[in-house]
């Protein structure tokens, strides 16, 4: 990745025009040609710095929910906990983390009663109790991560 | 409700734009659409919030962020509004919510996420967090994620079936 491909990665996490020839646009801020900023695009998206190229919707707007939920899970169990979450469609992302609870996850379900069934079907396939943690309020939401 | 047209439209986009000179007319053309529709219902569901942010989602760790760390209060429900406001100002904060507490395991509720390239550079700025915000008095604790499992966008492509 160069200066370039790093300008562009920054450049569009702020944003993408809506217009009939939006990569005309973001190309000339960036001082390139259209098809340099298209080639180098795809290059990005390929090589898997950029997992998406597209819309961030509002899921509570959508008619969705969303969850950050955690479970406590003993050492030795840590592969197999993960592969039964994971193999849930509505785990949208699972971490480990440094502390005694020590996998921590993101439910993102079509509606607000699915995310309570989701989770205790977890709770009867993992045997393990799951903490809810559902935003109360969002403060700030700027992930905007300089490349 | 969404109507059906938006809905279609939330599909066709969902996994992304395409990398091509006229990508709205593309998607206009799989709708039987005119690139005017595409690009009007787009803008409005922009405006309305639907759609928060049209753009690029980076791998995280491929960009070499590979200390993330979710740090967490328990603050007094008096003060945690302007203390999760106060946090939000600082540029290295990428998210900061308030939670529900879970008893003695855990008693934290204002969450926040600092992205960062190496652990000392990320417990710098929690000092430098705790200093500017005058959280001294309150009890933290730091998560460091080592490593990913999962990470995707939401999908709503079911919706429709």
């Amino acid at each position: 990745m160069d200066a370039i491909d790093r300008d562009i990665i920054n450049t569009l996490q702020a944003g993408f025009p809506i217009c009939p020839s939006p990569y005309k646009q973001v190309a000339q801020g960036l001082n390139i040609s259209e098809p340099e900023l298209l080639t180098r695009l795809q290059g990005l998206l390929d090589s898997g710095f950029l997992s998406r190229f597209g819309p961030l919707f509002h899921a509570e707007q959508m008619g969705g929910a969303l969850t950050l939920a955690a479970v406590k899970v003993p050492e030795q169990d840590f592969e197999n906990i993960a592969d039964t979450i994971n193999a849930f469609p509505e785990v949208a992302h699972n971490y480990a983390r440094s502390h005694e609870l020590n996998m921590w996850f993101v439910l993102a379900t079509e509606n607000p009663a699915q995310i309570e069934q989701t989770i205790v079907k977890i709770e009867q396939q993992t045997g393990l109790q799951v903490y809810n943690m559902p935003k109360i309020h969002e403060y700030f939401v700027g992930l905007k991560l300089e490349a | 409700m969404i109507d059906p047209i938006d809905l279609q439209l939330i599909v066709a986009i969902q996994a992304g734009l395409p990398v091509v000179a006229r990508p709205y007319a593309l998607i206009a053309e799989q709708l039987e659409l005119t690139e005017n529709e595409v690009i009007t219902r787009l803008s409005r569901l922009k405006q309305q919030g639907l759609i928060k942010r049209l753009g690029v989602i980076v791998k995280h760790r491929r960009l070499g962020y590979q200390a993330n760390a979710m740090v967490v209060f328990d603050m007094p429900d008096t003060l945690v509004n302007d203390k999760g406001q106060q946090i939000s100002q600082l540029p290295f904060i990428n998210l900061c919510y308030l939670r529900p507490r879970h008893g003695e395991q855990w008693p934290y509720n204002l969450f926040c996420m600092i992205h960062g390239k190496s652990r000392e550079r990320v417990l710098q700025q929690l000092n430098q967090l705790i200093s500017s915000c005058a959280l001294q008095d309150y009890p933290y604790d730091i998560l460091f994620s080592p490593r990913c499992f999962k990470q995707r966008g939401a999908l709503y492509a079911n919706k429709l079936s």
